[in-house]
C-alpha cells in the first residue's frame, strides 16, 4: 500500500493501461503540450509521443464523436473532456451515439471507450463550471457511468473502464484531486457496476458517491462521538446500479440517507430512495432522506456557492431526522 | 471500366429503385414502419461512389440509406427484412429503414441523426491512422448536414489531423422542404471545404460514369496524399423527404425538369449508344430485378419477428 493522491491514482491507471495495452490512446484539450488542465496527463506527451497523447480542437464533439469512431473500428480510445460541462456540447454523440450504436445495429458494434470528466461545484467558477450532471448521463441505457469516492476506487475502476468493451463515462470530482488514500501497489482492478460498503454501522445507512463519500466519512465521524453508528454505503457506479449492498444494508438498520452533489430533483437519491421503497418498504422505520444541492444556478460568491452545496452539517441533520 | 462491371452498375441502380419503388407500397399497407426515405433519384451517387473504393475502405451514411447498402453488398432480403422489423434483417429488426448496416461489408451505417455521424467517420479514419494502415473513410451525408456544427467540428479535424476521409455532399437541393439557398449562405457546398484548406470538387451526381471517375479521383488522392476531401454531388430526389411529404416547397414541373435526366435513363442511353451491351441485355436485367425483389418481399415476409425475449440483448456488450 502506498498513501496517494486522486490526481496520482488516475494518472497511474493510464499509464498504465497505455504501457500495457498499445491500442489505448489518450485524447482532449490539453492533455499533451500543456500536460492535462488538471496535471492528470502531466509526462504522458514526452514518454508516449503524439501519436498516443493527442491534443484536440476545443471541439467536444467531434472529440467524443471521433472517439466513438476510433472504438468501432477496434482501438480503445480515451477521450478527455475538460469538465463535464462540456459535455453538453457533445450531447449528441454521448447519449445518442456512444450509447445506442451498438444495440441500434442488432449488436454488430463495440464501442471500448472512456470518456473521462471532471465535475463538482465549489471552486468558484461559476454556474456553467461547476455541475454535477451525473444523472443525466445515468439516465441512458447503453452507457456506464462510473465516479469513484476514493483513490484506491478511482485506479481499480478506471483500469476496468479502459478493458471495458462498452463506452463508459468516468466522473472525476474538481476538487477531490488532492485527496489521499491507500492504494495497493500491485496490480489490480475492481468491477464496474458493484457498490460497496465504506464504513461499517448498524443504525443508519447513509447512500452516497463521489464527493458524497467524503463528506458523508466526516459526517459519520461526528456522530460516531455521540454513538451513533452510520454505515455508509458507495455506490461508485450509477449505471449499471447496484442496489443490493444498499438493500442489505437498509434491512439492517431501517432508515436511510442519501447524499449527493448534484440536484436534488430526479437526482441520485429520487432513484435510490424510490427502490428502497420499491425493495424494502416493511423494513422502513423513517422516511428516506436525500441531501443534495440546492435548486440554483450555482453562484460565484463563496459564501453563497457553499450555502448552496451540500455540507458535513446537512448530513448531520438529515442523519438526525431519521433516527 | 469493363463491360461485365458497367452491367454490375447498371443492376445496382435498378435494384435500388425497384426495391424502393416496393418499400413505398409496403408501408401504404402498414407493413413497414417509422419514416421512409427514397433515395429514388439518387442512385447514380452512391452506385458510382462505391464502385470507385476499395473493399477495406469504409462507408457510412445518413438515414436515406437503402441504396448504399445495396451498393456496399448487403443482400436485397436482408435489407427488405430490415424494413419489415424482422429477425433476419442487416440490423436484426432493432434500427429500421435508417439504421441499416454490415460491419462485414464495410457499412458502418445508416445514421439518423442529421450530421452526427461526421464526427465518427473522423474517428474511423482516426482509429485507421493510429493502425498505420491506408484505409479510406468514406463519409456522405446532404447538403443539409453542413450547415450545423457536427460538419464543421469534422471537417475541421479531418483537416488538422491529416484524416483519410472521402467526404461525399450529396446535394439535392432541399433539406426536408427547406432549399439549399434558403438553408446555406453559400449553395455551392464544395466552397466551404475551402474555408478548412481541403481539396474539393463537384460533380454532376446524375451521370454515374461521371460520379466513378470523380470518386476513383478523390480517393487516390485521400489514399496516396494522406488528406480529406470534399467531393460534392449534384443530385435530385424524385419523391418526398419522407413518405408523409406534403412537397409544398416544390413545382411539379420542377420535378418533371429533373426526371428527364433520371440517372438510370442516362446511363442506360449510354451503354446502349456506346454499343457496351443491347436494350434486350438491359430489359434482362431489369426481369432478374423484378424477381429479386419479389423474392426479397417473400423472404421479408415469412421471416420471423425477433423473439421478446431477446429485448434486452446487445445494450452492452458485457453485462
Amino acid at each position: 500500500m502506498s498513501k496517494i493522491t486522486m490526481r496520482e491514482a488516475i494518472s497511474k491507471a493510464i499509464w498504465e493501461e497505455m504501457e500495457r495495452d498499445p491500442s489505448v490512446f489518450i485524447m482532449g484539450e490539453e492533455v499533451g503540450v500543456w500536460g492535462g488542465t488538471y496535471a492528470v496527463t502531466k509526462g504522458f506527451y514526452d514518454h508516449f509521443g503524439a501519436r498516443r497523447v493527442k491534443d484536440s480542437p476545443i471541439a467536444e464533439a467531434v472529440i467524443i464523436g471521433s472517439a466513438i469512431g476510433a472504438a468501432m473500428v477496434g482501438q480503445r480510445p480515451i477521450a478527455e473532456l475538460m469538465t463535464i460541462n462540456f459535455a453538453f456540447s457533445a450531447m449528441e454523440h454521448i447519449v445518442n451515439e456512444a450509447a445506442k450504436l451498438r444495440y441500434m445495429f442488432g449488436g454488430q458494434f463495440t464501442i471500448p471507450m472512456v470518456i473521462r470528466a471532471v465535475g463538482g461545484g465549489g471552486r468558484q467558477l461559476g454556474a456553467t463550471h461547476s455541475q454535477t450532471p451525473d444523472v443525466i448521463f445515468a439516465h441512458f441505457p447503453g452507457l456506464k457511468v462510473v465516479s469513484p469516492g476514493t483513490p484506491a476506487d478511482a485506479k481499480g475502476l478506471l483500469k476496468s473502464a479502459i478493458r471495458s468493451n462498452d463506452p463508459v463515462l468516468f466522473i472525476e470530482h474538481a476538487a477531490m484531486y488532492q485527496l489521499r488514500g491507500d492504494v495497493p501497489d500491485e496490480e489490480y482492478t475492481l468491477p464496474i457496476g458493484k457498490s460497496t460498503v465504506q464504513r461499517e454501522g448498524s443504525d443508519v445507512t447513509i447512500v452516497t458517491y463521489c464527493k458524497g463519500l467524503e463528506l458523508s466519512m466526516k459526517a459519520a465521524e461526528q456522530l460516531a462521538s455521540e454513538g451513533i453508528r452510520v454505515e455508509i454505503v458507495d455506490l461508485r457506479t450509477l449505471r449499471p446500479l447496484d442496489m443490493q449492498p444498499v438493500i442489505e444494508s437498509f434491512k439492517k438498520t431501517n432508515r436511510a440517507v442519501i447524499v449527493e452533489e448534484g440536484w436534488k430533483s430526479f437526482g441520485v437519491g429520487a432513484e435510490v430512495a424510490s427502490r428502497i421503497y420499491e425493495e424494502a418498504f416493511d423494513y422502513l422505520d423513517a422516511p428516506v432522506r436525500r441531501v443534495a444541492q440546492d435548486e440554483v444556478p450555482l453562484p460565484y460568491n463563496r459564501t453563497l456557492e457553499q450555502a448552496a452545496l451540500p455540507q458535513v452539517e446537512d448530513v448531520i441533520a438529515a442523519v438526525r431526522e431519521v433516527l | 471500366m469493363k463491360k461485365e462491371a458497367q452491367l454490375d452498375l447498371y443492376h445496382q441502380m435498378v435494384l435500388i429503385r425497384r426495391i424502393e419503388e416496393q418499400a413505398a407500397e409496403l408501408y401504404q399497407q402498414g407493413k413497414i414502419g417509422g419514416f421512409l426515405h427514397l433515395y429514388i433519384g439518387q442512385e447514380a451517387v452512391s452506385t458510382g461512389l462505391i464502385a470507385a473504393r476499395q473493399p477495406h475502405d469504409r462507408v457510412i451514411t445518413a438515414y436515406r440509406d437503402h441504396g448504399v447498402a445495396i451498393n456496399c453488398g448487403l443482400p436485397a432480403n436482408e435489407v427488405m427484412a430490415e424494413l419489415l422489423g424482422k429477425a433476419t434483417g442487416v440490423s436484426k429488426g432493432r434500427g429500421g429503414s435508417m439504421h441499416m448496416a454490415d460491419a462485414s461489408k464495410n457499412f458502418w451505417g445508416g445514421h439518423a441523426i442529421v450530421g452526427a455521424h461526421l464526427p465518427i467517420a473522423a474517428g474511423f479514419a482516426l482509429g485507421d491512422q493510429y493502425a498505420g494502415n491506408d484505409n479510406v473513410t468514406i463519409c456522405m451525408f446532404g447538403e443539409g448536414a453542413t450547415n450545423i456544427g457536427f460538419f464543421h467540428e469534422a471537417l475541421n479535424l479531418a483537416q488538422v489531423w491529416k484524416l483519410k476521409v472521402l467526404w461525399v455532399c450529396e446535394n439535392n437541393k432541399y433539406g426536408m422542404g427547406t432549399s439549399v439557398e434558403r438553408a446555406s449562405a453559400v449553395p455551392e457546398i464544395r466552397q466551404k471545404a475551402e474555408g478548412y484548406g481541403m481539396p474539393n470538387s463537384r460533380v454532376d451526381g446524375m451521370d454515374v460514369m461521371k460520379v466513378y471517375e470523380a470518386a476513383c479521383d478523390a480517393i487516390e488522392k485521400v489514399r496516396t496524399e494522406s488528406h480529406p476531401y470534399l467531393l460534392e454531388a449534384v443530385t435530385y430526389r424524385y419523391r418526398g423527404h419522407s413518405m408523409g411529404d406534403p412537397e409544398r416547397y416544390r413545382k411539379p414541373e420542377e420535378i418533371k425538369q429533373w426526371q428527364e435526366n433520371d440517372p438510370i435513363g442516362i446511363f442506360r442511353k449510354q451503354l446502349v449508344s456506346k454499343k457496351t451491351t443491347s436494350e434486350k441485355a438491359l430489359d434482362e436485367i431489369e426481369a432478374r430485378v423484378t424477381q429479386e425483389v419479389a423474392a426479397a418481399v417473400e423472404f421479408a415476409e415469412s421471416s420471423p419477428e425477433p423473439e421478446l425475449d431477446d429485448l434486452f440483448k446487445n445494450i452492452y456488450a458485457e453485462s
